[in-house]
């Protein structure tokens, strides 16, 4: 191991229980954290002992554990706010299912109160379906005008035409870093000229986030979007960030209790943001894990978890072209500043499935797919990669499982 | 513990690198389906050409997995020139192939009786010719989804002519 690599990783994989399992005899290589990341022990604990000491439903009792249950989740709300610099966490922080969840609150409760027939809205081919589908929704819904920043050969968005697309647009929709390419994206920039041409930004940080410091003020954004099952924490909660003014103008997104003030049989008042959003019980463990999930990256500080992570996918891209050379595609840019640690790879004429399928027997885990991002595959001219994707817990040894098993591919399929 | 051999068999292998009875007819007069595996990354374009009860020619296009590929060449090469109804009993067949029952794979999870689907009838794997090569899938329960594929698409197109 290399002296230069600021964690210790084999310290940080003792942490996480799923990494002393075997698959088909071999230890798990796990490759997938683009898709979902795994879980420290830390965050289990703290669920755990959320059900087992202060369980109670939040905001609507003033017995004990009624209360400690309320300080837990509106703690993780002020805790996940100052993880991602947001001016007031205590107001902008809202608690969703996940970033999906999250895009779509945006799309139809500010989108459908702001935007208009013909209304410009800017996005990119390479994003998310999450950031896509709800938008394509709402402009069948009531005719918007969409327009995409396009990529260029390296996967990086091509801006050189960035003004004349960003000419009336009401909001612009960009991915930080793709799930599918791993380019980090100039946000502040691209911010920037939207703000300028009058734009509210909207960022779906469910790659960023976890992967690289976050502030919403530098970045620029309007609103920001991620997931907890991304960055170490629990499946079923995600997060709307949002600036205060404009979630206060914005209308309730799911009806129900919790998010209003006051009901009669003729009508009803919303409650004021964040709860205006969050409707019915919401998430509480989940919320106390995904606290537990921030505690554990700010631990490791997320300085040492980008320069870790820059490590290995360095030595995975350089190693792939080593020794796979032309054999082995690997899409998205050069190893750099602007590349996070998602490999899009092809290998040979070889699909995707039968790719994962191989490795599998190598224990090595990677996903194979359109990665919900079918614009993009059908601009890269593939119908599916298999996706390697580097988290905190990776390490070199890894990254030599998975040459192996690509190796025994070519002995497969010839 | 299934192995990689028990689901690229030699016959698969094959039909993926030389694919039979590839390419599009025009349609109309043909009739055109489309399928997408939800196991994503495998498209499959199904031509068929059908008159007088008999499934006259047959042509796949798109692009695909192994499995998804072999699958729809073993089916093509099945088919072609049949009676519908001995390639409706052909459908039959392989999708019995494909059903997955968790007792006869030795799993050690278990259903509640309620939950199992009913047991079948018994099929013949003789009868079943080169199709025999893909009982291995069953081993590999997601990519089943993968070699259904272009049965799907035959069956919808099948559907769709009949209720025309």
């Amino acid at each position: 191991m290399t002296v230069h690599d600021p964690i210790d990783v084999e310290v940080i994989r003792k942490d996480f229980p799923l990494l002393t399992r075997t698959v088909h005899d071999r230890p798990i290589v796990y490759l997938d954290s683009a898709s979902s990341s795994l879980q420290p022990r830390q965050v289990l604990a703290a669920m755990d002992h959320y059900y087992e000491t202060t369980h109670a439903n939040v905001h609507r009792g003033v017995y004990a554990t009624a209360e400690g249950a309320t300080e837990l989740y509106e703690g993780a709300r002020r805790k996940v706010g100052r993880f991602i610099g947001a001016p007031d966490p205590k107001r902008e922080i809202v608690f969703t299912k996940n970033a999906t969840e999250a895009l779509n609150l945006v799309v139809n409760s500010w989108g459908r109160s702001n935007l208009t027939k013909g209304d410009v809205v800017v996005l990119t081919e390479m994003e998310h379906h999450a950031n896509l589908v709800p938008w394509l929704m709402l402009a069948e819904s009531i005719g918007l005008s969409l327009r995409y920043l396009p990529i260029d050969g390296e996967g990086r968005l091509d801006l050189s035409d960035l003004d004349r697309i960003l000419d009336g647009a009401k909001v612009v929709g960009l991915t930080a870093m793709s799930n599918v390419l791993g380019t980090i994206n100039p946000v502040p920039t691209i911010a920037e000229a939207a703000h300028r041409a009058g734009a509210v930004v909207v960022v779906d940080g469910a790659q960023s986030v976890p992967h690289l410091p976050t502030n919403v003020t530098t970045l620029g954004a309007d609103f920001l979007a991620f997931s907890a099952h991304k960055m170490e924490g629990p499946t079923g909660i995600g997060v709307l960030w949002g600036r205060a003014e404009l979630l206060a103008a914005m209308p309730p997104f799911l009806g129900g209790g919790g998010m209003i003030l006051d009901v009669s049989l003729e009508g009803f008042g919303p409650a004021e943001p964040p709860w205006r959003f969050e409707a019915g019980t919401p998430p509480i463990a989940e919320a106390v894990g995904l606290a537990a999930a921030v505690d554990y990256l700010t631990g490791i500080g997320m300085e040492h978890i980008v320069a870790h992570e820059r490590l290995i996918t360095t030595y995975a891209i350089e190693a792939l072209h080593e020794r796979l050379g032309p054999d082995c595609t690997i899409f998205g840019p050069p190893p750099g500043g602007d590349r996070g640690g998602v490999l899009s790879l092809a290998y040979r004429d070889v699909h995707a499935h039968d790719l994962a399928q191989v490795l599998d027997q190598f224990g090595v885990c990677v996903r194979p797919g359109h990665h919900c991002a079918k614009p993009l595959m059908r601009k890269l001219g593939v119908t599916a990669t298999a996706r390697a994707s580097i988290g905190l817990y990776n390490d070199e040894r890894d990254i030599d499982t998975l040459i192996e098993g690509l190796n025994h591919v070519g002995t497969v399929f010839g | 513990m299934p192995g990689l051999e028990d689901l690229y068999r030699e016959i698969i292998l094959d039909h993926y690198r030389s694919p039979r009875n590839r390419g599009e007819l025009p349609a109309p007069p043909a009739h055109r389906v489309e399928g997408f595996n939800p196991l994503c990354g495998d498209e499959v374009v199904v031509s068929l050409d059908v008159a007088d009860g008999q499934l006259r020619d047959i042509k796949l296009a798109g692009s695909g997995c192994s499995i998804s590929q072999s699958s729809g060449s073993l089916m093509s090469a099945a088919v072609k020139g049949k009676s519908l109804d001995e390639v409706r009993e052909l459908i039959r067949v392989f999708k019995t192939m494909m059903s997955v029952h968790e007792a006869s794979l030795g799993d050690d999870r278990t259903t509640g009786a309620e939950d199992s689907p009913a047991e079948p009838e018994p099929i013949d794997v003789s009868k079943m010719g080169e199709l025999a090569a893909l009982q291995g899938v069953v081993k590999f329960p997601v990519r089943i989804k993968c070699a259904t594929l272009s049965w799907n698409a035959l069956t919808q197109g099948l559907d769709e002519l009949a209720s025309a």
